[in-house]
Formats: structure tokens, sequence, C-alpha cells
């Protein structure tokens, strides 16, 4: 598998790992059937993302994807979250094999699913 | 950085006394072996010392060996050539769940061209029962493909018992000894690591290959038994008594033949002192791991086979991790497959995909020492605990 080195440090050094315990959104997507679960915790602050972790079964690309969305998110506010697609993530990370393109789309899908999570909370 | 290598069951390196045999064959007795000349007639003397060496390693007899490009071509001839051969005769095939692709998707291509194949499954230990060959044998049974140890779980089949089984049928139905329904065996992960010998398998056709055993890569051979007639794949000049046409790679057969008079003579030694290391690893994974678990049948079992899966963390990127610390080995999880499917062969054990997709496979071989075990261990422990605080699991 060609990863770029965006990718790998991704891997080996992943940024923001970990659970949010009173996060205002959670975002949970994949199953073990598929080899990727990829969970996202958020933070909001007058709507404003201040805080992203993540926790994820998978392979080095989802595991790299999900540390890049991390990023990516934090600072934004909730319409910037919501512009970010896969495309974003695998811009970020210098490319990503065709094969593992599905691991930015789960990572897309985990920030969605966080944030939806949060609007709903926030009714 | 130490490298270690743990993946021989993907590949070996080429011993240089092999390499050194096959040396002369490229530029200097270069001739062609179909060729009355002197030029040809030396190659062809080499060519046949091969044959004789490859046979004397499985107890076979030289004019029973043709030579092929390598496991694969030889599994596509045996089951091909056979359904081509017994075309009116029959068209069913019976193989396993687990065998290797290339047994597989010839299957699969065949089966579009109207062959029925039944696909035995085989219990939690990768076995396939003899039973179930017995039940699913017909009149229109023409082959039996089972292969004699599974790649990637190191399970051993039972194939005495099956070839008798197939005789008995065959007696009860057919007028003649030599009669199909045939036995073939993808024999390419036992042949160098384990004593072999064709009769006492009692199977007709038998593939081999030259890299698994430090042989060169690209060739390999086919064993027919005597007097079985099959149809050839490659179809040209008469080489290989007219069953495979092609001019010779004789410095790959040279080196194919070397390689088995190598391999030879340390077999049972090699064997045992594998198995120690094998059963090391397995328990130092066991004992020193939380939540993981052996796939595979723990005896039955190649004797350099380790496959493990480790809860809750994925193969590949265990696999890219240890990468990183210098030992290569192989994951039977979908994310390192290109198809994105877990290991048909795990799959086939009944294991969820869960579990499949945090396998983990190390073979060993004739480097590996019990000081990379030692490392490797030491290595895995520090990969499992990092991916295991990555995931949620």
């Amino acid at each position: 598998m060609q990863y770029s080195d965006k990718i790998i440090e991704h891997f080996t050094h992943p940024h923001n790992v970990g659970e949010i315990k009173d996060a205002d959104g959670v975002g949970h997507v994949g199953n073990p059937a598929c080899g990727d679960i990829m969970d996202l915790y958020i933070k909001v602050k007058d709507d404003k993302i201040i805080d992203a972790k993540f926790k994820t079964f998978g392979c080095a690309a989802a595991i790299a994807t999900s540390s890049m969305i991390t990023e990516l998110v934090k600072g934004k506010t909730i319409d910037q979250a919501l512009k970010i697609s896969n495309q974003t993530v695998t811009e970020a990370l210098g490319g990503v094999p065709p094969v593992k393109r599905h691991c930015s789309v789960l990572a897309e899908q985990a920030l969605k699913s966080a944030v939806e999570d949060y609007l709903k909370k926030k009714k | 950085m130490k490298k270690i290598y743990l993946d021989y069951a993907a590949t070996t390196p080429t011993d240089q006394r092999v390499l050194e045999a096959m040396e002369p064959f490229f530029s200097q007795k270069f001739g062609n072996p179909s060729s009355i000349h002197s030029f040809g007639r030396e190659a062809k003397e080499a060519i046949e010392k091969s044959r004789e060496q490859v046979a004397k390693l499985i107890g076979a007899h030289s004019e029973e060996i043709i030579f092929t490009s390598g496991g694969s071509e030889a599994d596509n001839m045996a089951i091909k050539g056979m359904v081509s051969a017994l075309r009116n005769k029959g068209n069913h095939i019976i193989i396993s769940q687990i065998e290797h692709h290339a047994v597989l998707n010839t299957c699969h291509f065949l089966e579009g061209q109207g062959s029925q194949i039944t696909y035995l499954s085989v219990d939690e230990n990768g076995l396939v029962n003899p039973e179930d060959v017995k039940n699913a044998l017909t009149e229109k049974t023409i082959l039996v493909s089972i292969m004699h140890a599974n790649n990637e779980i190191g399970a051993i089949q039972p194939i005495a018992e099956i070839a008798q089984i197939i005789k008995e049928f065959r007696n009860q139905h057919r007028k003649s000894e030599i009669q199909h329904p045939f036995f073939h065996t993808d024999a390419v992960q036992t042949v160098g690591h384990m004593p072999v010998n064709v009769q006492e398998l009692g199977v007709d056709l038998f593939s081999l290959s030259g890299h698994k055993f430090y042989g060169p890569k690209g060739v390999g051979a086919l064993y027919i038994k005597k007097g079985i007639k099959i149809d050839s794949l490659i179809h040209g000049g008469e080489q290989e008594q007219r069953r495979r046409a092609s001019t010779e790679n004789t410095p790959g057969i040279v080196g194919l033949g070397k390689a088995c008079q190598l391999i030879a003579s340390d077999l049972e030694k090699e064997a045992k002192r594998l198995t120690e290391l094998r059963d090391y690893l397995i328990n130092q994974i066991l004992t020193k791991i939380e939540k993981s678990r052996l796939n595979g049948h723990h005896t039955q079992r190649l004797p350099n086979n380790i496959n493990v899966s480790i809860e809750g963390i994925e193969g590949e990127a265990m696999l890219l991790s240890l990468d990183r610390a210098g030992i290569a080995c192989s994951t039977g999880s979908a994310c390192s497959s290109s198809t994105l499917e877990p290991s048909h062969v795990l799959v086939a054990l009944g294991l969820s995909p869960e579990v499949a997709h945090s396998s983990l496979r190390f073979t060993l071989g004739k480097e590996t020492t019990k000081k990379d075990l030692d490392y490797t261990i030491k290595e895995l422990i520090k990969v499992v605990e990092r991916l295991r605080k990555i995931s949620p699991l």
C-alpha cells in the first residue's frame, strides 16, 4: 500500500486521540463487519467547535483520516464544519490510495453524525 | 534497523547455492533444450537432471513431472486440463472453500463455462471432513481438488483419507483403475516444509512452486500420475512430452531442481526446529497479549505457520506498525486486500468479520531465530498497546 508521508505521520502520531466525556456531539459510524469504526466527539461553544477527539478501529488510512478530520474541524463554525467533505480530508493528507477512499468518506460521515447529534441535543 | 522477515509463506529468498547452479544456464549453457546440437543437448541434460531431483523429493517418477511457470499454472493445468480431457464423461468438480485463489478462481471461471462445482465447507480448525467428500461424489464427478495445507492458517488436510475414499468410489463405479474422478492437491505450501510422498498421499495430480522453498520465482511443477491424460493448457511445441509447450526456462528449472536437492537433506530436522519456534511464538502471543486467539488447528498445522487474531485492533494497522519496526508479516484483514473483502479462509472457518479483520499471519523460515521472535513479540506488545489506545473497542 503506497501511503503518503502525511498519512504515515497521522497514522504513527495521530492527533486528538481520546474521548470527550461531556461532549456536545458524538458521531458513531461504521461497524466491525466492515473493519472500520469511527467515534468522533466534539465540544461546541458559541457555534464554534472548540475541541474534537476520535477513537478508531481500522487500518492506517482510517486512523489517519480520523486524525486529520479532527484537526480540520477545530476552530470551525458548525456551518463550516458541515462543508468539510471527504475530498477535503484526502487533499489535506496529500492523497489517499483509491482503494482507501472509503475511509475518508467514513470520516466525513462521522463528522456529520457528530454535528447532527449536537444539533439534536441543542433543541 | 534490523529487518526480520516473517512472511515465508508469501515467498522465500533464493538460496545462494541455487543461484550458483542457475548462473551458467543464462549465457554459457544457453542452448535451446530442443536443439539437436551440443548446445541443446547440454541444456536438455540439465533439465532432465532437475526433473529427477524434483521427482525424488516427492516420491514420483521422472516422467511424471511437468515443469510449469509456478504453482498457479500447475493448478490451472490440472483443473482445466482435466475438465477438457473429460468433457464427455462429466462436469462436476469438488473443492474446498479454503483453496488458494489459483484453484478457486479457476473453478469460478469454469462454473461460468458450464462446470458444476461443489465447495466443501471446513470445520472451525479449517479441516475438510473426508465424509463430506464421500457424500459429494457423483457419477459426473471428474475431479476433486483439496489443498495439502492452507497458506493462511497452515491447516494440513487429510489427503490420504480423502484419496482412499475416492479410490473406493472408483472401485464401486468404474471398470478400470485409471478412471475419474481424479484427485489433485495444491501442495505449494507443504513441499519443502515437511516430507511429502505422492504415493503415500494417493494423489493423481500435485502442484508445487519453487519460490516457496528457496528456489527461484517463475518456476514450478505439476506431478501427473503415470497413465493419466490431461489436455494441455499451453499448446505449441513438443516440450514436456507434448504436454506443456514453450521453450523451457532452463535456469529456472535447474534452480528448482537444486532447491529440491538442498531441502531434501534437512527436511525433518528443519521441520522440527520450525515447529518449536512456531509453538514458542504462539505461546508468547497468547500469554503476553490479552484477548488474542489462534486461528486454525494447533498441531495439525504447518511447522512454520502462526495465525492469530488480536481483539479490538485491525490487521493492516498492525502490519504497517510492525513493518515500521522492521518486521514483515501478513494479515487476512479486508483493508489489506484490493477487493476490501476479508480473507475467504478466515470467513470459511466461521470467524466473525471482526476477528478476521484483526488477524495477523507470521510464517517462519530458515533464517528465523528465537531472538527474532523475542524482538517480534516485544514490538508486537508495543504495537497492540498503541493501537488499543486509539481503538473504541
